[in-house]
């Protein structure tokens, strides 16, 4: 199972999850949400990019709590809600935004 | 991300037993485990060649090993008694889900191989051969098993499909045909200490920020503390406490009542998972390994009593086996329960008045609680008969004003499983967790409208986890699923008792 982009080969789960962290490109991302037929603004990108932060410095995507909190901290309580992160990402933040940000999807008892 | 095609039930007043809808699961499979995942647990890493005769050797050493498994497999009568109580039947009408179905899969090739009437008149006994086709029939059905033995209440002799869903299992990994979901939980729980894969950072930096949370609400400083040695009690919770939701506001009431009692405990980043997957492998080795990682963590931190978190297969494992594959524990404190369950402690203060509640906190809520499988079935609490349902209700009662059980047939030790127990919680299965959620919900749904039910409380990471991922997709709010230990962080009055 691989993607075919920009003339490589990206491999991916069933599920759509690129296995390899290291095969990732802001380009990728937007060429993932494509697929889902979302457009990645701004918005999408506050939350891609902490997604990134985190996972380089914890080895995980973060909890929803953890992403919901930083979300509040950093631009207000507004966008510090699950509402407004399943409205960027209707199949939610967990799922579809780790996607694009090419981190594997957390699994366990969850 | 394409929605499967999802054939999502009408909750009714009653449930009603299904007609017959030949192979409406049949097509409903697991991911199968990639050759990496197998060699890293030890397991051929794709279908062996002498597949066959490799499945059979192995059935025949299980059957040596687990007399019970004999046993199940011989004494069968055909009386249908079993046939409609399987949820995942239920729900889907799916006749092979029937738990005699079921069982027959692994029987036939049983009666085969192992029975003479079978060598020698197979077409009389029912005796057919382990064909390709059988086999992909055992990797589709026995993942459709939660292993939650409510078939074996009703089974006059008591057979327990899970056990038999256990050894087909096990046969397939050590054939080679593993399933990706439970086998790359197991290995990140070997690699990391946990199910979900949490680091010891990401560990500390989730507790720090409840911390800070409970802090800014409370104006209490309330500890999560990790891996601190010399603290009386090391908690085992499931990962998914630190992870998801609700299960997170249940950790959090375990915080408090650990504060309010006055106990120091601790969390430890190697014993970072109460689960023990292991079990749903059926292996032995693999279980030995997990259950193992919490006896090193409660030498290394000295703690003097080991409490487990809200997870229903995990209190199973820890019930029956913590003492008898990791044991012994003589160098904890011989007054308490080894291991002891979370409500166990919590009723435990309550009962001497050492937790202050009020009970109006929750006065928003008309709470029923879903029994647990594991725990309901395969394990028990307090000491004493039925202790597993009534210490988690006799907190409730103690938290909540408004408290209604569900109708007696579905509940107590005759509880659905939540549908997503033993291995199903992965995507692909979302059909057959819709459908073994469908009886519970239906339950729910009669005490909903009849009783002015709000939420319901869960003690299992994967009970809160399944219906969450459920009830929306039946037009239900997640939201009404609430952790057991939730209820009680609400009502526990904070400096109290201070
Ligand atoms: S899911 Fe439960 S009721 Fe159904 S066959 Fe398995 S053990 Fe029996
Ligand atoms: S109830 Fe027991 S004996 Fe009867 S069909 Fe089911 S498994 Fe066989
Ligand atoms: S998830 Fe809950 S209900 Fe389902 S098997 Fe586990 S303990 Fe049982």
């Amino acid at each position: 199972m691989a993607y075919d982009f920009q003339g490589k080969s990206i491999d991916h789960d069933e599920e759509g999850f690129i296995t390899d962290v290291g095969d990732w490109s802001p380009e990728l991302a937007s060429f993932l949400a494509e697929q889902e037929g979302i457009a990645l603004g701004d918005e999408h990108w506050e939350v891609i990019n902490f997604l990134r932060d985190y996972y380089n410095e914890y080895q995980i995507a973060p909890a929803i709590r953890v992403l919901v909190k930083q979300m509040k901290k950093a631009f207000g309580p507004e966008k510090g809600n699950n509402k407004y992160l399943y409205e960027l990402f209707p199949y939610g933040p967990a799922k579809q935004a780790c996607k694009f940000a090419g981190l594997p999807k957390p699994t366990g008892c969850i | 991300m394409a929605e499967q095609d999802l054939i999502i039930p009408e909750l009714g007043e009653h449930l009603p037993t299904p007609d017959i809808a030949e192979d409406a699961l049949a097509d409903v499979r697991s991911y199968p485990a990639k050759p990496q995942l197998q060699e890293a647990l030890g397991f051929p890493t794709e279908l062996v060649e002498d597949w066959e005769e490799k499945a059979i050797a192995k059935m025949g050493e299980l059957l040596e090993k687990y007399r019970s498994l004999r046993l199940y497999l011989d004494i069968c009568v055909k009386c249908g008694a079993c046939t409609d109580k399987c949820q995942f039947f239920l729900g889907s009408g799916d006749p092979k889900n029937m738990p005699v179905a079921r069982q027959d899969l692994l029987r036939q090739v049983y009666r085969k191989h192992f029975t003479a009437g079978g060598k020698y008149a197979p077409d009389l006994v029912g005796a057919k051969p382990l064909t390709r086709e059988m086999l992909d029939e055992w990797f589709t059905y026995y993942h459709q098993c939660s292993q939650c033995r409510r078939c074996s209440l009703f089974c006059p002799y008591g057979i327990d499909t899970a056990e038999i869903s256990m050894a087909a299992r096990e046969i397939m990994d050590s054939i080679g045909m593993g399933q990706k979901y439970t086998n790359e939980v197991v290995l990140k729980c070997h690699q990391i200490g946990n199910n979900l894969g949490i680091p010891e950072a990401a560990l500390r930096n989730i507790c720090e920020g409840v911390e800070e949370d409970l802090e800014e609400e409370t104006g209490v400083s309330i500890r999560v503390p990790v891996n601190e040695a010399g603290a009386d009690v090391l908690l085992v919770a499931p990962s998914a406490d630190f992870f998801a939701e609700p299960h997170i506001d249940g950790l959090i009431g375990y915080a408090k009542v650990f504060h309010q009692a006055g106990i120091s405990w601790t969390v430890s980043s190697h014993a970072s998972e109460a689960g023990n997957f292991a079990m749903y492998l059926g292996s032995y080795e693999h279980m030995h390994k997990v259950s193992t990682r919490i006896r090193t963590a409660a030498i290394d931190l000295k703690v003097k009593r080991v409490v487990m978190g809200e997870c229903g297969h995990a209190w199973r494992a820890a019930y029956s086996f913590l003492n008898t594959i990791c044991g012994p524990w003589d160098f904890l404190d011989p007054n308490y329960p080894i291991p002891q369950h979370i409500c166990e402690f919590t009723q435990d203060l309550i009962e001497r008045g050492g937790l202050a509640l009020d009970p109006t906190a929750n006065d928003h809520m008309t709470v029923t609680f879903h029994d647990s499988c594991n725990p309901a079935r395969a394990a028990g609490m307090g000491g004493y008969p039925g202790g597993q349902f009534e210490i988690p209700r006799s907190i409730i009662r103690a938290c909540c004003n408004k408290y209604v059980d569900m109708h007696p047939d579905f509940i107590r030790e005759k509880t659905f499983c939540c549908g997503g127990g033993g291995g199903l919680l992965t995507e692909e299965l979302m059909p057959v967790r819709i459908a073994g959620a469908t009886p519970r919900l239906q339950a729910l749904k009669q005490v909903m409208d009849n009783d002015g039910v709000t939420h319901m409380a869960a003690i299992c990471a994967i009970c809160k986890s399944q219906f969450t991922a459920i009830l929306p997709k039946v037009d239900m709010d997640p939201d009404m699923i609430v952790s057991l230990h939730q209820l009680v962080s609400n009502a526990i009055q904070l400096g109290a008792k201070d």
